[in-house]
């Protein structure tokens, strides 16, 4: 059986406070790693899909974002086959 | 009045809701496990505070996709009346029957403390036992209760006096815009809150600030 690889990847929306972000840019700043502008904390997924067709995956990883792994309210998605 | 209290592997606030609703109705609510696709008659659905499905992804997401919650979903769109705390709080709006989002608190770490809170609308199902801008004691238990909204919705909710509960005196533990704790659909039938009424119903409690919401939503006078 083939297998599709994909890799969805999900982040906070612009103007979406991200205090895990904000800990992680201090916490780097007090390890001397100057001029760290912004730091955003977001979520990868690596999905492997059973079957051949990329645009049935590439679809149906898309319904899995809007349906569960991400929250649209708060957070963008994007899914990349690899 | 007949209750109803949903069970989800994780949740640990359950036993808490149950013993509040049998000591303020006079009668055991029924349980409903995560797999239930069908709720038996009852006036009030209660989801308990907890860890549901570990936090995993992101509070009370897997939660909101069980069985269980497309019955409360549908027992809500004929108008029963539904009230989430706090992991339920988080589960009803994951479910999207609220709207908005819980994120992490601000300050990163957990808060369990007495906060005060502002009755922003007595004018609901829930609150009718209250008066307008009373602040009552109440415990607040989280680590993701910093509510979030974009500006369209807040201002939305806002105007709809969907609002129904505040942090008062500055004792906003999470960061939540506009001290918001609480909040109402706009049919004005499913509840969600961060703060736990339910642990403070009576004397044993140190106070009974929390018991007007379930006298509220059961239909009982204010206790004298």
């Amino acid at each position: 059986m083939p297998v599709i690889k994909a890799r969805v990847t999900v982040t906070l929306k612009n103007g979406v406070l991200d205090p895990q972000g904000k800990a992680i840019e201090h916490a780097l700043d007090g390890l001397g790693f100057g001029g760290v502008g912004s730091v955003r904390q977001g979520k990868v997924f690596d999905v492997e899909i059973e079957g051949a067709d990329k645009a049935k995956a590439e679809a149906d990883l898309n319904a899995m974002c809007e349906k569960l792994l991400a929250n649209t309210v708060i957070e963008n998605y994007s899914v990349t086959l690899i | 009045m007949k209750s109803a209290v949903v069970l989800l592997p994780g949740l640990n606030r359950d036993r808490d809701m149950i013993a509040a609703l049998t000591k303020i109705s006079g009668k055991a609510p029924v349980t409903v496990w995560q797999t239930d696709t069908e709720i038996p008659e009852v006036d009030l659905i209660a989801i308990p505070g907890g860890f549901s499905f570990g936090d995993y992804l992101r509070c009370g997401a897997i939660a909101a996709r069980m069985p269980v919650l497309r019955a409360v979903a549908e027992k809500a769109a004929k108008g029963v009346q539904v009230v989430g705390v706090c992991n339920g709080f988080q589960i009803l709006v994951e479910a999207g029957l609220l709207p908005g989002a819980l994120m992490r608190n601000t300050s990163l770490k957990f808060v369990c403390r007495e906060v005060k809170l502002e009755i922003a609308n007595a004018n609901t199902a829930f609150t009718r036992n209250y008066s307008a801008g009373q602040v009552i004691r109440c415990p607040v238990a989280h680590h993701d209760g910093n509510y979030f909204a974009d500006p369209d919705t807040l201002k939305r909710i806002e105007g709809e006096g969907q609002v129904v509960f505040r942090y008062a005196e500055g004792t906003n533990p999470n960061g939540s815009v506009n001290d918001i704790a609480g909040i109402i659909n706009d049919k004005g039938n499913v509840l969600g809150l961060m703060p736990h009424p339910e642990n403070l119903i009576e004397a044993a409690h140190g106070g009974e600030d929390g018991r007007a919401l379930f006298e509220s939503a059961l239909g009982l006078s204010k206790a004298a």
